[in-house]
């Protein structure tokens, strides 16, 4: 007897997206949240007294226009509006530069520092488009079963030929060449200066473990690219109460098409009848049951926590246990009594500052960043990718105050020696330094800091190694081999589990496209 | 460049023709004399003791340390009693045959592993997702396999643990010599035996109070020639002999499930999951291709073929390891399968060998004919398929 037709686990915006597509097609969906509000990763929660900030997930701009139309999410109450400013640079010599959504206005910033490079990006981003938009198609294609080609898959194989083809016979060896390319040899190509490319090149690595001399790097470029809404490489803007407002309105969308979302309601673990998802056992000791389940956890929590993985074969533990997480992005809220004033800035507009401000001058800094990294040290010199929601949102902080949110990298899940406990407050006193470099007067209007390294985002939002995308987005786990070869179409190695979170393609961000991709394929396997 | 075992200082002295094999990565001696034949009389008339330090240990602690280690074997370990030892075989999703090994039971929640080849990464993978601490400890301890006739004697002189008690596949912790010592009664020889593990740095003492011990008891230290002659003696299959291990394997004809080695003991269909169990249930309900028996050579037969060439019959001296064609009949119309390794018996005055045949040629009493040479020149040979261990003196459970 099932209590309905899909059990999704997990109200994070792709649980959420799939619950909205599969309740609209008519089917009776139930989501079970562990947490007391929906959201997952993508939630704004109030860390101290009257602010708020999004506390895990930033980036506002990438939500898929295809899951905004389909699921009219406008309707209920989606709105995030795009600033003109993409990216603050703020220099050492006081100088900055600043990327906006006008190509134009942005070559002529580009002067400042290349007369050359101020030439050659009008021309960087008219060859990058046609790319990002066969990435975009790309996107939203169930990837092929390799190697275990069928008639299906060529169907597959040949809508992900379709979107590289329509990019013209000349381009697509470019194409090619540029998706395993590190994002600093493609910017190499076109650019002269080093604060132009690292003003680029943060976009691709804000989300990954590399850094800009990494291969695949050029890959998430054209992801951030494909799904951005300033048409760009970098989204900007937000939604008025933060990351929290766009899950809470496609959570509103879900309950419309008539999905029932339950709350503080935590699985324990997932019900199997002869090697066959059948429900859920909760927290609470009750059992749901339903003929498909949807999980929106990660595939190493889905297969070693909610699964137990004897019930797997090795091979798929041992592909799991090796999918890399690798988190190194640290998250830190400062509340602020008030802005300090930016030198670079020094009295300019503060529109400058809607998008991000990236306290990195140059790619090479970032880099350096990175490099630690590798050897298990933190950043003694961290990127900070900083966004001051409170400048369009005066409501996430009490009058007159702000908040400043800093994705810092880079800062490894696991340090070589020592634990990050002894390095915790540490941690804080570098990101602090670093922006002190910029904004003098920065430690004098802190009232408050928050630090969630990637061990507390870890506890905190079920997220291994602190890795916001459910598997670090590296190119040997896209596509095909997301989140486990052999089971890229969304379904698991248990039958009647179906994956939608981040783990799955194409991957993180809050883009909704693999809660939208699994829902194609649950409704296509399921008749 | 191979490493040394703990007992080097004393093996290296005592190897003679400088025969080594490289056995998991350590200098290894084939015999210590020239000539094998002595180290294989003393495992059957007195006592050998092998240096079988190269061997790789694990020991898997915690909570979950059992359910990793029935996930992987083929057998019920949670049959096997703290103090007991068993011998198993894993395999991989497919059934196909990984390594074999023994598992010993050293606590509730404790076990130690030994196997033929590394297998860290596949207790890792299995034992993902739950409680246990996994351990490699092939570089920390050292072993000996003292076997034969004399070995309890021998051993008993040794340590005030009394040893009629130890039954056969059990073990305890004891003191040997004064050196703490994991006392196992089993070996990999067919005969009464004791496998001693021991920290490596007690592995000298040790060595030297058992040679103490030599002249009286006629113990004498054997390497791998002996070994293997006593092994197949003993019916047992050895990697990369009888079969390869699935994950070296480059060709699927290359892989073998514990059915096709006769292993059906070991794999216990009606337990929890285990991995390969789907696959091996399916085989075994659509019936094997190949199974593992053993089979004995008519040497009066091969003595007349001798004779054509006005050769007296020659025995091979020690032991073999290779494919050899069997065929159901003498003309080598139908082949129905290969020996993997077979030896002359010096102590049973018996060729026997290890076979992997078709089922319906399997059943003891069954004639076959085994392909052999001689000058150059090739010839079939008459052959039984007989029951085996071929040697099993009840001392070897005693």
């Amino acid at each position: 007897m099932s209590d309905c037709d899909v059990i999704i686990i997990g109200a994070g915006h792709n649980g959420l997206v799939a619950a909205s597509y599969l309740a609209k097609a008519g089917r009776k969906v139930i989501v079970l949240e562990k947490n007391a509000q929906v959201g997952g990763a993508a939630v704004s929660e109030e860390f101290f007294l009257g602010f708020k900030a999004s506390t895990c997930a930033g980036g506002a701009g990438y939500l898929s226009e295809k899951v905004v139309a389909d699921l009219k999410l406008a309707e209920h109450g989606l709105a995030i509006e795009p600033s003109d400013a993409l990216v603050f640079v703020p220099q050492p010599d006081g100088s900055n530069l600043t990327i906006w959504r006008d190509v134009d206005r942005t070559a002529k910033e580009i002067e400042k520092f290349s007369a050359a490079d101020a030439k050659a990006y009008p021309r960087f981003v008219e060859a990058m488009r046609p790319m990002a938009k066969a990435v975009e198609s790309l996107l939203r294609i169930t990837p092929p079963d390799l190697p275990d080609v069928g008639w299906e898959d060529l169907t597959s194989a040949r809508t992900m030929a379709g979107p590289v083809w329509k990019i013209g016979r000349k381009h697509i060896s470019q194409f090619l060449k540029t998706l395993p390319m590190p994002v600093a040899d493609l910017l190499d190509e076109w650019f002269e200066s080093d604060v132009v490319m690292g003003a680029i090149a943060s976009s691709a690595v804000r989300d990954i473990t590399w850094g800009p001399r990494e291969s695949g790097t050029a890959y998430t470029l054209l992801y951030n690219w494909a799904l951005s809404n300033t048409g760009l490489f970098r989204s900007s803007g937000g939604m008025q109460g933060g990351m929290g407002a766009i899950t809470g309105a496609i959570a509103r969308a879900a309950t419309g098409f008539g999905a029932e979302i339950r709350t503080d309601c935590p699985v324990s673990d997932i019900l199997l009848e002869g090697g066959r998802a059948v429900g859920v056992r909760l927290a609470s000791g009750e059992s749901l049951k339903a003929p498909t389940l949807v999980s929106g956890a990660d595939p190493r929590t889905t297969f070693t926590r909610l699964i137990h993985p004897s019930a797997l074969d090795l091979t798929v533990v041992r592909h799991t246990r090796n999918i890399k997480y690798r988190g190194s992005a640290a998250r830190v809220h400062l509340a602020l009594a008030n802005l300090p004033e930016i030198t670079a800035l020094a009295g300019g507009d503060t529109k400058a500052l809607e998008g991000s401000v990236q306290i990195a001058p140059n790619m090479t800094y970032i880099q350096r960043a990175y490099d630690c990294t590798k050897y298990g040290e933190y950043a003694p010199h961290p990127y900070l990718d900083i966004e001051i929601p409170t400048l369009r949102d005066p409501g996430l902080a009490p009058a007159g105050r702000h908040v400043m949110s800093i994705t810092a990298k880079y800062a490894p899940y696991a340090l070589r020696s020592g634990s990050w406990e002894d390095h915790r407050e540490n941690f804080g006193e570098v990101v602090l330094s670093a922006l002190e470099v910029y904004i003098p007067k920065i430690r004098d209007a802190v009232l408050h800091r928050e630090i969630l390294l990637p061990v507390d985002l870890e506890e905190r939002f079920g997220l291994p190694e602190g890795n916001g995308s459910h598997g670090d987005m590296t190119l040997d786990q896209f596509l095909h081999m997301r989140p486990l070869p052999g089971y890229a179409q969304y379904k698991s190695p248990v039958e009647g589990l179906y994956l939608c979170g981040a783990g799955a393609h194409p991957g993180g961000g809050v883009t909704g496209l693999p809660g939208h991709n699994a829902a194609r394929e649950i409704l296509r396997a399921t008749g | 460049m191979l490493k040394q075992t703990p007992f080097h200082d004393r093996t290296s002295q005592l190897c003679e023709g400088e025969s080594w094999q490289d056995w998991s990565g350590y200098l290894s001696a084939n015999s210590y004399e020239l000539d094998h034949s002595h180290e294989y009389y003393a495992v059957r008339t007195g006592c050998g003791m092998f240096d079988i330090s190269p061997l790789y240990k694990y020991h898997v602690r915690g909570r979950d340390a059992l359910a990793l280690l029935n996930r992987m074997s083929t057998r019920d370990v949670s049959k096997c009693r703290v103090g007991q030892i068993v011998y198993t075989a894993w395999c991989d999703d497919e059934g196909h045959i990984v390594d074999d090994g023994t598992i010993a039971r050293l606590g509730d929640d404790s076990f130690r592993l030994t196997t033929a080849m590394s297998l860290l990464y596949w207790l890792e993978d299995v034992g993902f997702g739950l409680e246990v601490d996994i351990h490699d400890v092939s570089e920390e301890q050292g072993a000996l396999a003292i076997q034969g006739p004399t070995s309890r004697e021998v051993v008993q002189q040794l340590t005030s643990a009394n040893l009629d008690d130890l039954k056969y596949f059990r073990i305890i912790e004891d003191k040997v010599a004064g050196v703490p010592v994991r006392i196992g009664r089993n070996g990999y020889t067919g005969d009464l035996g004791y496998e001693l593990f021991m920290d490596a740095r007690d592995a000298l003492p040790l060595w030297d109070a058992l040679m103490e011990k030599s002249d009286a008891y006629k113990l004498r230290p054997a390497g791998h020639v002996a070994l293997d002659m006593v092994r197949i003696e003993a019916g047992l299959v050895l990697i990369d002999a009888e079969f390869m291990s699935s994950t070296h394997a480059m060709y699927p004809i290359q892989r073998s499930t514990p059915y096709d080695l006769g292993l059906d003991w070991v794999v216990n269909l009606k337990k929890d999951s285990f991995i390969g169990q789907r696959a091996l249930r399916e085989e075994k309900a659509r019936g094997s291709a190949w199974t593992t028996v053993g089979i004995q050579v008519d040497v009066v037969a091969l003595e007349a073929l001798y004779g054509r060439f006005g050769m007296p019959l020659i025995l091979p001296y020690h032991s073999w390891i290779e494919a050899i064609p069997l065929y159901a009949d003498a003309n080598k119309q139908k082949q129905i399968g290969k020996a993997t390794s077979g030896t002359w018996s010096p102590i049973m005055k018996r060729y026997v060998a290890l076979a992997r045949l078709k089922p319906e040629h399997a059943k003891v009493g069954s004639g076959l004919h085994i392909e052999m040479s001689i000058e150059g020149q090739r010839f079939t040979v008459p052959a039984t398929v007989v029951e085996t261990p071929f040697f099993d003196p009840p001392r070897k459970r005693s």
